[in-house]
């Protein structure tokens, strides 16, 4: 045990959240090392849909609504920093988005939802509007007579969220920050001097210590003295063969990503662990988006793809110091491409400063703690 | 050039961006084009590069081109028939029609 190296601060976890973390950290002038699992690790970040999402987002919980809107505000100096950094745009676009409804209930569904977030977060809520089928269809006149009206937002946007990833890694090697792939960390152990890290590649020690490892913070935040309580949401995703621009906006389960492919998603499964796709959702999914963009259906479908989104109990993010373990942060979140920019550029200054600000504290996993039915 | 291997006298006519081309029946719309000195199947997606077969199994989808207005077809995977109107692509396939929306 003589020779285990000692770091100033570690993050496990190398995903969007973890990255997005680090760059932050290492900002703030903090040596950071990242552990990074293996290839074949349930990764979020590259499964994601990319959306820079705000619209109905922290139904009966305001903060989230308001932090939401706040990534949203932050976007353009977190892309704007990357390129300077990396020379890599993100190709963020935030132009609004849509929530189609293919139905009466449906509409007064995202209605409802958009108007309670608006009455919660009171002044400077994000904005919405009720648009009817004529109303959009004068935004977007590729739209079907199954769409009955939409919600829209310019509040909402997205980006290339592979490029992101890439970025941000990119961002983390240029400023020195050490990542280290195929390192599982399988054992948190603390001690006076900081917390021991053990994995089949062998031990550090740190002083600070984040947890963005997805869903294996579940695993790992006990041993630090934290609750990370998520349930289980499978997602599936479509992609076409790239097609001309025809959608300059986004939307809430179908977006034209900057190339060209058209991304049709939001699916979800709570009850399923299989890592495959599914037939049946991917028909389904594929029949809404062609009642929104009828002619969606001339284009071929050339990618499938599931992955786990990152989700706690209640689809907040988790922010928190572990109390019984000080130095140990978690930080997990269903929106990693929405939140990287306050990640980046808030929530890492404070790690970095040692102790999270009280307007972080909604995001406690204490909120857990009262009333657990499980 | 290319030579075919297939001895055949039978031939079906094609149409390829307003040009008849007379060519072997029974080959793929890749080989007849190749076979008729045509180097240019589309340009690409993103940069607008020249593009043309590669792979010629269905694999690389460098061949794509509009055929019977039908964008993004396969033309390595695509038997010729006497009649059919092949396009050459410009970038990305459109939605609904030849222009953008």
């Amino acid at each position: 045990m003589a020779s285990i190296s000692e770091q100033e601060a570690v993050v496990i976890g190398g995903g969007l959240v973890g990255a997005s973390i680090a760059w932050g950290l290492t900002r703030a002038g903090v040596q950071t090392v990242v552990l990074d699992g293996e290839d074949l690790a349930l990764r979020a970040s590259r499964a994601n849909f990319a959306l820079i999402w705000v619209q109905g987002k922290g139904v009966g919980k305001p903060d989230y609504a308001r932090w939401s809107q706040q990534a949203a505000q932050n976007w353009p100096q977190l892309a704007s920093d990357l390129l300077a950094t990396t020379g890599i745009d993100v190709s963020l676009s935030q132009k609004g988005g849509f929530s189609f409804a293919l139905s009466d209930a449906e509409l007064q569904q995202w209605h409802d939802e958009a108007a309670r977030v608006a009455r919660e977060v009171g002044e400077g809520a994000p904005d919405y509007q009720v648009l009817d089928h004529a109303a959009t269809r004068a935004m977007l006149p590729a739209i079907g007579p199954d769409v009955v009206g939409s919600v829209y937002s310019t509040a909402d946007g997205h980006v290339n969220s592979l490029r992101l990833l890439r970025a941000l890694h990119t961002a983390l090697l240029k400023s020195g920050v050490d990542y280290r792939s195929h390192h599982d960390v399988t054992q948190i152990t603390p001690d006076k001097n900081g917390f021991i890290l053990t994995g089949i590649w062998g031990q550090m020690r740190t002083r600070k210590l984040i947890l963005a490892a997805g869903v294996n913070n579940t695993m790992l935040a006990p041993m630090v003295g934290l609750h990370v309580p998520l349930v289980r949401s499978k997602g599936q995703i479509l992609v076409t063969e790239k097609c001309a621009p025809f959608f300059d906006y986004t939307a809430a389960t179908i977006r034209q990503a900057d190339e060209g492919g058209v991304m049709i998603g939001d699916s979800e499964e709570t009850h399923s662990a299989a890592l495959m796709t599914n037939q049946d959702i991917s028909a389904v999914l594929a029949n809404r988006a062609i009642r929104i963009f009828p002619h969606l259906a001339d284009v071929n479908i050339v990618r499938s793809w599931a992955g786990f989104r990152v989700k706690s109990k209640d689809g907040m993010p988790i922010y928190q110091q572990s109390e019984t373990c000080p130095g140990a942060f978690v930080v997990t979140c269903h929106s990693g491409v929405t939140l990287a920019s306050n990640h980046t550029l808030i929530v890492a200054p404070q790690i970095a400063a040692g102790r999270l600000d009280d307007n972080l504290k909604p995001f406690s996993a204490r909120r857990f703690h009262v009333s657990v039915t499980d | 050039m290319f030579q075919s291997l297939i001895k055949s006298d039978e031939t079906v006519s094609i149409q390829f961006d307003g040009q008849i081309l007379k060519v072997t029946k029974g080959i793929s719309v890749a080989a007849a084009l190749l076979s008729q000195g045509v180097n240019r199947f589309r340009t690409s997606v993103v940069g607008g590069e020249p593009r043309a077969p590669y792979c010629m199994m269905g694999v690389c989808f460098e061949c794509l081109v509009t055929i019977d207005d039908v964008q993004n077809r396969q033309s390595c995977m695509t038997e010729v028939y006497d009649g059919m109107v092949v396009k050459s692509q410009q970038g990305a396939r459109r939605i609904g029609s030849d222009t953008p929306l």
